[in-house]
């Protein structure tokens, strides 16, 4: 049967609403706690030592997924029907699952396997997996892929990194991906235990550029041989296929998708100013040797750097968005309840005019995104959009996140509140690309 | 279904304002910048094609407006009118020159005004007239709910006294829509606006000021003494009542504040592809793929004020969208015009900057731009302002509790 969009979201909603995990949003149930941990254990996936990802279907070409045929002829900033009830969906598990987790998991240096499983729960992957291997998507849709990310940033920035890591690795298979690498590798992101995905873009080097990569690849006699070091990969530890990009000799810049058990496939667990919750790692590779069809986007799709980088800086540009509007609330909140000299702090200028600027900055981050994005979604040229956007974003997520602690003084810099821990985040804007993908 | 594009239907009229404003305001800016306070004929031909076009139509360019709100399906869908139009057609002419678009004849504060709350009668009778607003007094400059011009009723015409300093065409116009309070002991609630029509006794252009920029638009300020108009010249309704006359008033500064934001970014657009453009000649040219600290600081600089310009512009269009789709937009509207004013005075400062002694000095029209463009930061409410607006809405405050 074919479903509609509606349908679709309403699938996931369902699934979402009748699972167990929603009641500990209120109340939490020691019970059902430890029958939930049993549940969680017995689809847990471990480090295998062979493939898990085997094709179970066919993808034709005609099934691939495609931006969306017919462009609006109106400017509008309307959400449509699916992305109203998608959002209000990711809005009470950013406010009740995410939020709670923010400090735990910046303090632990990884999201916990419990949120992990929870998020998996929504089924995001599945807006972005063709109809033919079960997913839901019937477009390439960067767009919802942005409205995700502002959503669970709003909740944490570091959470919000590790869960897009997955949905970032399959937008790169969806529009990338050859249709035997879709085949193959999607529909492990479909089932009850899905797998855990990420990209490995950065490196650690000075003046790192994403179109220069020290990370080679050498063709071999049957596939290609990897060598370099991955940084800031998000969800790094947990991740059993990654999407490394490398510099592949003769050609250029290229992604390749590699298992965790690959021999001389090295991860090591990485510390950062404020991305503990993002669980980030280094990847070492030394002499990683992958067959011939790693190599994304073999045969019949034409493989598009810049793409893969611009819809990167979507995708983060987003979680800088989603981080900033819950700067925005909080401060509103906070000023508003803390009374100096007589009355509330927010009666005066010098803070209400901050603040005011703080949100003017923020819907225009907000703006500037959403019409990449929309242009990427239209198919239309977006790579001066996306740069602009990123720029932008970068400099005054920055400004954001300093103004938040600043507001609260004393109190910003502790950690009573978030502030700090979104001071030490919204700094990774400017820093971060290719990590994640619209 | 979201969209940040420019709709195709609006584009011939854009076409249109950036082809006046290339072949017929670019050409006679530095003219009637030097020469301050000599009206700018040139225009006279233009203003009358836009009044025929009004006349002719529902205001300009009202064919090309969507009035329905259904698409060729049948489905219902989001309107791009009257604001979006006014936004986009004044990016182009602001780019051409703000100075002389901001004195285009018949297209004044006051004829908005009048367009507003002005009743049949009245409408028919001030048609195809040119109108002036006069609301700041030298005493009274942002707190304009604090002016004291009055007016006071005697028979059948009011008695307005009074001095109102920084009208906008003041003296060119044929028509000057007064606000003045008819109760000074009832604050804002008291203040009425009244149309003066030029050459009614006891009212005077007290002077000319010279100015930094916008010099094609003459600034005046003007005299009322005993000056009687009739009765019916009040506009809107003369009871003294909560959430009429000065409410309603400064609720079409919401409507405004969009187009001021559009004028600093027509300016500040002016300023920059100029700039880029004297850069591109000497093959300095932002690259919009790797990292901006992987350029030049030059390119660097480019890159943030089209950032910087690209946003205003995004926040502008919001708040015309909102007004379209009757979505209440003053904190929108105030955003857009705090952010416009502020980084369009940036970016045109900036760009002398970059350009040096070409852009600082008169052969060029950058430094021009730098002295136009501050206004905008300025009229319709200063930054300030704006900000004040802005927060209160966010915070919840009232004028009392956020001053």
């Amino acid at each position: 049967m074919k479903r509609t969009p509606i349908g679709h979201v309403l699938q996931i909603l369902n699934r979402f609403s009748t699972s167990p995990v929603i009641d500990k949003w209120g109340i939490r149930h020691r019970a059902e706690e430890l029958i939930y941990q049993g549940v969680k254990t017995g689809v847990q996936v471990g480090v295998v030592a062979q493939s898990k990802f085997k094709p179970i279907k066919e993808l034709l070409p005609e099934d691939r997924l495609r931006v969306a045929s017919k462009p609006p002829k109106r400017f509008d900033l309307s959400l449509t029907e699916e992305q109203r009830m998608l959002r209000e969906m990711l809005v009470r598990f950013s406010a009740n699952v995410l939020r709670p987790e923010a400090r735990k998991a910046d303090k632990a240096w990884d999201i916990s396997d419990e949120v992990l499983a929870q998020s998996q729960e929504l089924g995001l992957n599945l807006l972005a997996i063709p109809e033919a291997l079960d997913g839901a998507a019937t477009a390439r849709s960067p767009l919802t892929s942005c409205l995700i990310a502002e959503e669970l940033a709003k909740g944490d920035f570091s959470l919000a990194m590790a869960l897009l890591a997955p949905l970032s690795f399959v937008n790169a298979l969806s529009e990338f991906g050859s249709s035997a690498q879709q085949a193959r590798f999607l529909p492990a992101f479909v089932g009850e235990a899905m797998a855990v995905a990420t990209m490995a873009f950065m490196e650690p080097t000075l003046r790192f550029a994403p179109t220069r990569f020290k990370t080679t690849a050498t063709k071999v006699a049957d596939g290609y041989r990897l060598c370099g070091v991955k940084t800031m990969v998000p969800l790094g530890k947990r991740a059993e296929v990654f999407l490394v990009l490398a510099h592949l000799k003769g050609v250029g810049p290229r992604g390749f998708i590699v298992e965790s058990h690959a021999k001389g496939f090295k991860v090591e667990h990485q510390r950062s100013m404020g991305l503990g919750g993002a669980g980030l790692a280094e990847i070492h590779l030394d002499r990683v040797l992958v067959p011939r069809n790693a190599l994304l986007g073999e045969k019949e799709i034409q493989y598009n750097h810049a793409r893969l980088v611009d819809l990167g800086r979507l995708a983060l540009c987003s979680l800088m968005v989603g981080a900033c509007e819950a700067a925005v609330d909080y401060v509103i909140d906070y000023g508003n309840q803390r009374i100096a000299f007589g009355e509330p702090i927010t009666h005066r200028q010098g803070v209400a005019f901050t603040i005011a600027d703080m949100a003017t900055e923020t819907e225009a981050m907000r703006l500037m995104v959403l019409r990449a994005a929309s242009r990427a979604e239209q198919g239309l040229a977006f790579q001066k959009e996306a740069f602009l956007a990123h720029t932008f974003c970068a400099e005054h997520a920055m400004i954001i996140g300093s103004n938040s602690v600043q507001l609260l003084g004393g109190h910003g810099f502790v950690c009573e509140h978030p502030t700090e821990l979104w001071y030490r985040q919204l700094r990774a804007g400017a820093v971060l690309v290719g990590n994640l993908m619209a | 279904m979201i969209n940040l594009e420019i709709p195709p239907r609006l584009k011939g009229m854009i076409h249109l304002a950036s082809e006046v404003a290339e072949s017929m305001l670019r050409p006679i800016s530095r003219k009637y910048d030097t020469h301050e306070h000599t009206y700018p004929v040139e225009l006279d031909v233009f203003g009358k094609i836009l009044q025929g076009m009004e006349d002719g139509g529902q205001g300009v360019g009202a064919s090309h407006i969507s009035k329905k709100e259904e698409n060729d399906a049948g489905e219902k869908c989001v309107k791009n009118g009257k604001n979006m139009l006014a936004v986009l057609t004044l990016f182009e002419m602001a780019w051409g020159d703000l100075g002389l678009t901001l004195t285009i004849p018949g297209q004044g504060l006051g004829n908005s005004a009048i367009a507003a709350v002005a009743s049949a009668e009245q409408k028919a009778r001030f048609s195809g007239k040119w109108a002036a607003m006069a609301i700041t007094e030298p005493g009274a400059g942002s707190d304009s709910s604090n002016i004291s011009t009055t007016a006071v009723l005697d028979g059948e015409t009011w008695v307005l006294n009074g001095e109102k300093i920084f009208v906008t065409c003041g003296e060119r116009a044929d028509l000057t829509v007064v606000w003045a309070t008819t109760d000074k002991s009832k604050g804002k609630v008291g203040i009425k606006s009244f149309v003066v029509e030029k050459g009614t006794p006891g009212f005077s252009v007290e002077r000319v000021e010279d100015k930094m920029g916008i010099r094609a638009s003459d600034t005046v300020s003007l005299i009322l003494r005993d000056c009687r108009i009739p009765k019916n010249n009040l506009l809107g309704k003369p009871e003294v009542k909560e959430d009429q006359g000065f409410a309603g008033a400064m609720q079409t500064f919401d409507n405004t504040r969009p187009v001021v934001a559009a004028m600093a970014i027509g300016v500040a657009k002016a300023s920059l592809d100029l700039t880029k453009d004297f850069f591109a000649r000497e093959g300095i040219e932002p690259d919009y793929r790797g990292s901006v600290w992987d350029q030049g600081a030059i390119e660097a600089e480019i890159i943030r004020m089209e950032a910087e310009l690209e946003a205003s512009r995004l926040l502008t269009l919001k708040a015309a969208w909102m007004a379209d789709n009757g979505q209440p937009n003053s904190k929108e509207a105030s955003m857009a015009k705090a952010k416009a004013g502020r980084v369009g005075t940036k970016i045109s400062l900036r760009c002398v900057e970059l350009c040096g002694a070409i852009g600082y000095g008169e052969t060029e029209l950058l430094e021009k731009w730098a002295r136009d463009i501050k206004i905008t930061d300025i009229f319709e409410g200063t930054q300030q302002i704006q900000q004040l607006i802005i927060a209160r809405r966010l915070l919840r405050k009232s004028s009392k509790e956020l001053h």
